[in-house]
């Protein structure tokens, strides 16, 4: 098989020519570990690329897959190269989370959602750039530098799991593991023309992902076909030991998935997430196509009223700033990490460390996680935004007691371009509004590439009910065969 | 002075004794190398988890129930935070909005002062109970000038009880500490070791003019190694409290540090503007939900509680006060009691012997009654070849005391040590007939009356079996030789 070929596989797809032996995993790894040479300087998708170690496992995979008995049934992904996300532990691997405070960071350990996807034989390729402790929209907010879009190098990749995102776009990785907070897989994905997936919370074991906010992190893959989105999702869930919020979920059956038809479901768009005011030009045009053509395929389309989603970015923005405050205390210098230097005292060293261990964003978010959490505005910010997400939720199980999904754009816009989003935090922060209100209820969310008027990528965002990813993803599918999609971005 | 009144709240912190800590597998064994006892979870290193240890939570739920407290049916954690070396996760885990009980109390007796004889009741409210984490160790080398930290006791389970402010003097609280410490003991939840920081008391006081019902600004004392600590530091405090007051000046709300040498308290931080603990419920663990069936579960498990078994020594088994008393101080003790008494079948001989032989051997190796490791079964077992007549009451107490030093058997330290008394006749009397052969001046004397001898000859006879022959039966066959002629 061609390199060029290879590289546009998606990861089912590869899976399946090495179980064939029409390919090797260590041509895959080594076709990946070329583009990779060509496109990251520019590009820099990754934080480390794993060069030694990669093609090593490569061959051990392949070693088995020849001496095999007839009929031995393979683990999903073997032999597949993918990518994590760089807030995602792999023992004896750099940790950095895109922060200088995690630089020289050494994982003791092995996040359960990266043992799985090894289990089910998949090969960690690299760690992928992002923004620091996942705080950010494009993924220049990292201490190691800007992330590129794979198809314009004026853009940014989005983010936070821009690098995940740009190596799957960029053929420098046939799948990868990001992690979703308010949005952090599905927005890249929907920038880079790729499918991402945010499980329902809970769904993925947390243990190993570094946390952000606790009550919202959930690890998803991004990836090129909604059926590797399935296969990830069922490898990378279950209930877990050392995660008590984890819990076991249904796994989602591919072939159930294939026969999936939007006839007859009741699609609901809450009005708040798709509006003339709030929403680019070629975003409201490449969402109109998408309507007509679930209509035609026989689903019932209508606008649905949901205004407490109006308070969805601030509750999102209060909530996860005070966890995230509490969550980054432990990088205080002490242990592990950056340590400030020329201290006077304890406090010195604590300030000095923080002040110049974290990065703009990440500080922002400290201050405001502390102020809302400060005796002073416990009640009316941390209270008022916790009894807010509980309507949030409430919004939704009115909402899916009349609707099969929910659909609205992944993001207001296109990609930006570099440097943009950093002018105005306040203007990033609200282009997450159509992203944070799955995250605010727990429940999941699939980001499905299109095409926006100008020829450049965007994503339209199906929501479902809690562990409704059966259905999520058979729409997903039903859109990606069916529908005006987006070509495949295997190779930019 | 005597027209103001001292007013103490108490927050006692109570480590649990579970195998493991409260978030992780660790163990939570005291003692061992610096760090020896951490994971990624109790170090708090990033992506880890706490896990919670049911155990905790039934320890928890036994105690609020032993302290007369309503247990939360939805109980919940929140994250405290603050910066500390010792602190590895910015954070502790503890309960500020849900803890796992609220509104007990506990009836405390002690001796009244003024006649030294009778005992006073007063009823101590108990504000709430919670579950939280402990931090680690700093230890500061003064010749490096450096400090060490030992995370080994970061996890390990607390219980923290806080009080009303309803003491009104040094005796009450220590009555308290003291009948607390000894319930734990009895319900096995903690060691309780003041000295091991297995039970700290932060003492919160305040005084006010008699008559007052506004209570005044107060301090938290901490630092309290020992119950007299504790007494010592609410004197004293309330003496230097008394005096600013006084002067018409003002008590600030601090933390002070009790210097146990010195025997003086000194500040450590002002609490006005110190604490800011930004608490927030702990998104990491889901609420505990705690149902009436687990509730009579666990209230099922609750052993007799010393105050119950006390009244159970002196009404049925007709023990006098003051034994009743002293073997309810320790559950050692009881539980030692109660299996002699049941060996034995005589619950006065087996009083008698705790509080005497057992008592002084423990007084003699230094050891308070509290923990010691005599096998249950050894006095009742001593007591019984007692009553048999196989031993001497001598070789009783020597076997009481192998078997507390050395975990003897009793039996087979008597067989080992040849101490079973020469109980058969048979053998018995060639003895008494070679001494009687050997003393015919006094066998005479006393067939002619003089009945003195008889004492004589049986202390010739006992000499000859080495003073291992059972006194009655060695009497007896004495006494039929005697008669026989």
């Amino acid at each position: 098989m061609e390199r060029e070929t290879i590289l546009h596989l998606s990861a089912l797809e590869l899976a399946k020519a090495i179980r064939k032996q029409e390919i090797t995993s260590e041509q895959a790894v080594e076709a990946v570990l070329e583009k990779t040479d060509k496109t990251e300087t520019d590009l820099h998708a990754y934080v480390s690329v794993f060069r030694e170690d990669a093609p090593e496992i490569a061959r051990k995979r392949d070693a088995f897959v020849r001496e095999m008995p007839e009929g031995t049934e393979l683990p999903p992904l073997w032999g597949v190269p993918v990518a994590i996300k760089d807030n995602l532990l792999l023992q004896g691997k750099k940790t950095t989370c895109g922060s200088k405070m995690l630089e020289n960071y050494i994982s003791p350990y092995t996040a359960t959602c990266v043992e799985k996807l090894e289990k089910a034989g998949a090969i960690v390729i690299g760690k992928t750039n992002m923004d620091e402790f996942g705080m950010g929209v494009s993924t220049e907010n990292s201490f190691f530098g800007p992330t590129i879009h794979p198809l314009d190098p004026t853009r940014v990749p989005g983010g936070s799991s821009g690098g995940s995102a740009a190596a799957v776009g960029s053929g420098s990785a046939f799948a990868a593991l990001g992690t979703d907070t308010g949005g952090s897989v599905r927005q890249p994905a929907a920038y880079c023309g790729l499918f991402g997936l945010r499980p329902t919370y809970g769904t993925v074991s947390r243990h190993g992902l570094v946390a952000f906010s606790s009550s919202m992190d959930v690890a998803g893959p991004i990836t090129r076909s909604s059926l590797d989105l399935a296969a990830i999702y069922n490898i990378v869930t279950g209930a877990d030991d050392k995660d008590m919020t984890s819990v076991c979920a249904p796994s989602v059956d591919l072939l159930a998935m294939k026969q999936y038809s939007p006839k007859g479901k009741r699609i609901g768009i809450p009005k708040q997430l798709f509006s003339e005011e709030k929403m680019d030009q070629e975003i409201l045009k490449a969402m109109k196509i998408a309507i007509e053509e679930l209509e035609s395929s026989g689903a019932r389309i209508d606008l649905i009223d949901m205004p407490i989603l109006d308070y969805a970015v601030a509750v999102y923005y209060i909530l996860s700033s005070a966890e995230a405050s509490s969550n980054l205390s432990r990088y205080d210098g002490i242990r592990y990490g950056y340590r400030a230097s020329d201290v006077k005292d304890l406090a010195d060293l604590y300030t000095k460390t923080r002040s110049e261990g974290f990065g703009l964003e990440v500080k922002r978010r400290i201050l405001l996680g502390n102020y809302v959490l400060s005796s002073e505005h416990f009640e009316d910010c941390y209270r008022k935004a916790e009894k807010a997400r509980d309507q949030v939720r409430s919004a939704f199980d009115e909402a899916f007691s009349e609707h099969d999904l929910l659909l609205s754009p992944t993001s207001p816009m296109v990609a930006p371009k570099l440097g943009e989003s950093l002018k105005d935090p306040l203007a990033a922060y609200v282009s997450d509004l159509c992203t944070v209100p799955a995250s605010l209820a727990g429940i999941p969310a699939v980001s499905i590439p299109v095409q926006s008027s100008t020829g450049f990528p965007c994503g339209i965002q199906l929501m479902a009910r809690k562990f409704g990813e059966q259905e999520l993803l058979g729409a997903s599918y039903f859109h990606e065969k069916h529908c005006t999609s987006l070509e495949r971005r295997g190779d930019a | 002075m005597r027209d103001f009144e001292t007013v103490v709240g108490l927050e006692v912190h109570v480590e649990l004794k579970t195998e493991s800590k409260i978030f992780c597998s660790c163990p939570t064994a005291f003692g061992g190398a610096p760090n020896a006892h951490i994971c990624e979870v109790c170090a708090g290193l990033p992506g880890a988890l706490p896990r919670l240890n049911r155990k905790v939570v039934d320890h928890a739920v036994m105690t609020a129930l032993a302290l007369n407290c309503e247990v939360t049916r939805e109980s919940r954690f929140d994250r405290k935070n603050y910066f500390y070396p010792d602190l590895p996760k910015g954070y502790q885990i503890s309960q500020l909005y849900a803890p796992i009980g609220r509104d007990g109390y506990v009836d405390i007796e002690y001796p009244d002062k003024k006649d030294g004889t009778s005992m006073l009741k007063k009823r101590i409210r108990i504000h709430e109970l919670h579950m939280e984490d402990d931090a680690g160790k700093l230890v500061h080398d003064p010749i490096k000038n450096i400090t060490k930290i030992d995370f080994s006791r970061c996890g390990v389970p607390l219980l923290e009880i806080v009080t009303e402010p309803d003491f009104r003097s040094e005796e009450e609280v220590v009555a308290f500490l003291e009948q607390l410490r000894i319930m734990l003991r009895f319900l096995g939840v903690s060691d309780c070791k003041m000295q091991e920081g297995s039970l700290r008391a932060d003492v919160n006081l305040s005084v006010r003019p008699i008559g007052q019902t506004s209570l005044g600004n107060r301090t938290e004392m901490k630092n309290l190694a020992s119950f007299r600590a504790v007494a010592k530091a609410i004197g004293y405090e309330a003496a230097r409290q008394w005096a600013v007051v006084s002067e018409s000046g003002r008590i600030p709300r601090e933390t002070r540090r009790w210097d146990e040498e010195k025997e003086m308290s000194f500040p450590m931080r002002k609490k006005e503007d110190a604490s800011e603990y930004k608490y927030f419920p702990e998104p990491d663990l889901p609420a505990i939900r705690i149902t009436d069936e687990k509730i009579e579960e666990v209230r099922k498990q609750i052993p007799e509680l010393p105050s119950d078994k006390r009244r159970r020594y002196i009404e049925q088994l007709r023990l006098p006060a003051y034994d009743a008393g002293i073997l309810t101080s320790q559950k050692p003790l009881a539980v030692l009691f109660e299996r002699t008494a049941e060996l034995c079948g005589d619950p006065k001989e087996a009083s008698n012997w705790i509080m005497g032989e057992f008592m002084k051997i423990l007084n003699d190796h230094g050891n308070s009654g509290e923990d010691f490791d005599l096998r249950p079964d050894s006095l009742g077992e001593i007591i019984l070849l007692l009553q048999k007549g196989r031993i001497s009451r001598a070789s009783a107490k020597a076997l009481l005391l192998s078997a507390y030093e050395d975990g003897s058997i009793p039996e087979k330290e008597a067989e080992k040590r040849d101490l079973w008394l020469i109980g058969d006749k048979e053998v018995l009397r060639p003895i008494v007939k070679k001494v009687l052969e050997d003393n015919p001046k006094a066998l005479s004397e006393y067939r002619s009356g003089k009945l003195k001898n008889k004492q004589f000859l049986l202390g010739q006879a006992m000499r000859e079996t080495k003073g291992k022959a059972d006194p009655s039966i060695l009497e007896g066959v004495l006494q039929e030789y005697l008669e026989s002629e």
